[in-house]
């Protein structure tokens, strides 16, 4: 870890009330992202991956509880006054979204949003020089006859052609941190290795922090500088991404390696996790994968694992790193 | 005319036949809006005839218990009903549509102060209601106006409110909350560009509703003053001259084809909005 991490997000706390009872979707994930580095947080559906990064950006739900701690470049952004908030997001921390056609305006052509997102951070540039702006943004993000494309409507766009054009909205201003929520997800197996291929340039060329939040951990192998690994609302692994790979500390990483397909077996049927991740405010007691952990013992049931660490490499789990390894 | 007539594959989908006829007569009377002093042959006012007369080659529609020429007076009357529902459907939209949008859009308490005073104005049946305040203000046309006003604009702060919360709740709204636009840059860029649709539809049909409520306001002498030659006040000339049907049929007719013109083009509007129907 350097010195002062770009993003550091510690013990970040996400519940939902109803009637006065929370839930709590978020249970404490702390984690940072250095300058120009990529973290890959991967988790199922529901596991709160998307609900804490955006309540980190003070995007939260409605009626939602954020408590913990989110370091921004030294600054506090919990409890930040929404106007400071909106100054970053936009400019110095930016979003891209899961669906690209829902995540333009539809009623706007391309250019006018992508001008618009200029102009909102540096609202004395003429429209003229955010027009040649945003023509340099396509083409930045390989998208062919800028000049025709700014003057249509997304829903002329195909679906990798609205997610390059999400990307070049987010990286208008420069940012310093880029989250990415899915960012291939709604689209086609073969569009999604050139998204992450635009998105891994982009990357490196404008030396962008990135948090890439996906469900696919294979997406990460090739992509990610280092991987947390969420279930339930809190991180249970924390590890580069080659280390993550070759020595799983916790039984579901291993459980998720294990589900990536691998072309070069013959396999009738694919490797999956038994269960279901538990549901909002359901939690079991102990460890939190327990129920569906095949190398789960008698602790597991009754105290829930903390962190352990070795060199760099931390698992939530009473069992990890330990010398008799079960493999999954 | 020959439009209604080609086959289905000929025209585009969504220009129906129920829609060029309510164009037609909306069209019509929009000219008669503009041109009554041309298009009748005599003035509403002057005393042209003997009174009562059957429709004849000189008065087509006869004329009333005063001698006027029922005709001109119902052609003349265009000009008193049709700006009189735009301007009340205006501020209609305006007034309503502007407080159901900042309900939907704050939310909170006020939300709850809005549509409380929706819920209150809309629990009065309009026409009492329009009565009531008419009454109260006296007689005459600008009157009914701003009485009909006060019963309409509830029906598009809810039907504004309905959209603004269905549409903000859309990622793209979010994420331009994520580029960091403000409130006002959202709901002005991102949020109301999406929910006209709706209004504009019922705002089109309200045109003819306004028109048949200045009527019936008139009618019962809370609207338009004699001599006016309005459509409400004719048709309640025509009632106390029962054996003299003509004197009430003119404006009648024209009440009915007025009403149901602006409902044709709203239909017609709806289907031509809605994906399904394409």
């Amino acid at each position: 870890m350097s010195a002062s991490p770009l993003f550091e997000v510690r013990d970040l706390r996400v519940a939902f009330g109803r009637n006065g009872t929370y839930a709590e979707a978020v249970r404490g994930i702390s984690l940072h992202v250095d300058p120009g580095e990529v973290l890959g947080i991967v988790g199922e559906s529901g596991s709160g991956k998307s609900v804490g990064m955006l309540a980190a950006l003070g995007l939260q739900p409605e009626g939602a509880r954020v408590t913990g701690s989110v370091r921004f470049d030294g600054r506090e952004l919990v409890g930040l006054p929404r106007r400071e908030l909106r100054k970053l997001r936009g400019s110095r921390i930016a979003m891209i979204f899961q669906d690209p056609l829902s995540s333009l305006n539809p009623v706007m052509t391309v250019g006018e949003q992508i001008i618009e997102a200029v102009r909102l951070h540096n609202p004395d540039m003429s429209r003229h020089a955010a027009a040649d702006r945003a023509r340099d943004l396509l083409a930045l993000v390989a998208i062919p006859q800028p000049d025709r494309r700014l003057a249509q409507y997304p829903h002329e766009f195909s679906g990798g052609m609205r997610q390059r054009v999400m990307i070049a909205m987010a990286v208008a201003n420069d940012p310093d941190l880029l989250i990415a929520d899915e960012p291939t997800t709604a689209l086609d197996v073969t569009v999604q290795a050139q998204i992450m291929e635009v998105l891994a340039e982009l990357q490196a060329r404008l030396k962008l922090g990135l948090i890439l939040i996906t469900h696919d951990l294979g997406v990460l192998a090739g992509h990610a500088d280092r991987v947390a690994v969420v279930y339930a609302g809190q991180v249970v692994e924390q590890a580069g991404v080659d280390d993550l790979f070759a020595r799983p500390g916790h039984p579901y990483t291993r459980g998720l390696i294990a589900s990536i397909p691998d072309m070069t077996v013959q396999n009738d049927r694919l490797f999956s996790i038994d269960g279901t991740p538990p549901a909002l405010g359901q939690l079991p007691a102990g460890c939190a994968f327990h129920p569906r952990c095949i190398a789960a013992g008698e602790i597991c049931r009754r105290e829930a694992p903390s962190m352990r660490e070795e060199g760099g490499h931390a698992a939530a789990c009473h069992f990890a790193f330990a010398p008799s390894e079960t493999i999954a | 005319m020959s439009v209604l007539f080609l086959s289905r594959s000929a025209r585009p989908r969504w220009l129906t036949p129920p829609l060029i006829v309510g164009a037609v007569l909306i069209l019509f009377w929009l000219v008669a809006t503009v041109a009554a002093p041309w298009m009748s042959a005599h003035a509403p006012l002057d005393m042209v005839g003997r009174r009562l007369q059957p429709p004849s080659w000189d008065h087509l529609l006869g004329t009333d218990a005063l001698g006027r020429d029922v005709l001109s007076r119902t052609l003349h009357g265009a000009r008193h009903s049709i700006p009189i529902a735009v301007t009340v459907v205006a501020f209609a939209v305006a007034i309503g549509a502007s407080l159901g949008a900042v309900a939907g859009f704050v939310g909170g308490f006020v939300d709850t102060v809005i549509m409380r005073m929706v819920d209150v104005t809309l629990s009065f049946p309009p026409m009492l209601l329009a009565m009531a305040v008419a009454a109260s203000l006296g007689p005459g046309l600008e009157n009914a106006a701003i009485a009909m006003v006060i019963v309409w604009w509830p029906v598009y702060a809810r039907l504004m409110r309905a959209q603004v919360l269905e549409v903000r709740e859309r990622e793209h709204v979010e994420a331009a909350i994520a580029s960091g636009a403000t409130q006002g840059r959202v709901l002005g860029k991102h949020v109301l560009p999406l929910c006209w649709t709706p209004v504009l539809i019922s705002a089109t049909m309200d045109l003819g509703q306004v028109i048949l409520l200045a009527a019936s306001l008139s009618f019962i002498g809370l609207g338009a003053t004699p001599p006016t030659p309005e459509w409400g006040s004719m048709i309640s000339d025509g009632a106390s001259q029962f054996y003299s049907w003509w004197v009430a049929l003119g404006p009648g007719l024209a009440i009915l084809t007025i009403v149901l013109g602006f409902n044709f083009i709203g239909d017609g509007l709806h289907d031509y909005f809605d994906p399904r129907s394409r």
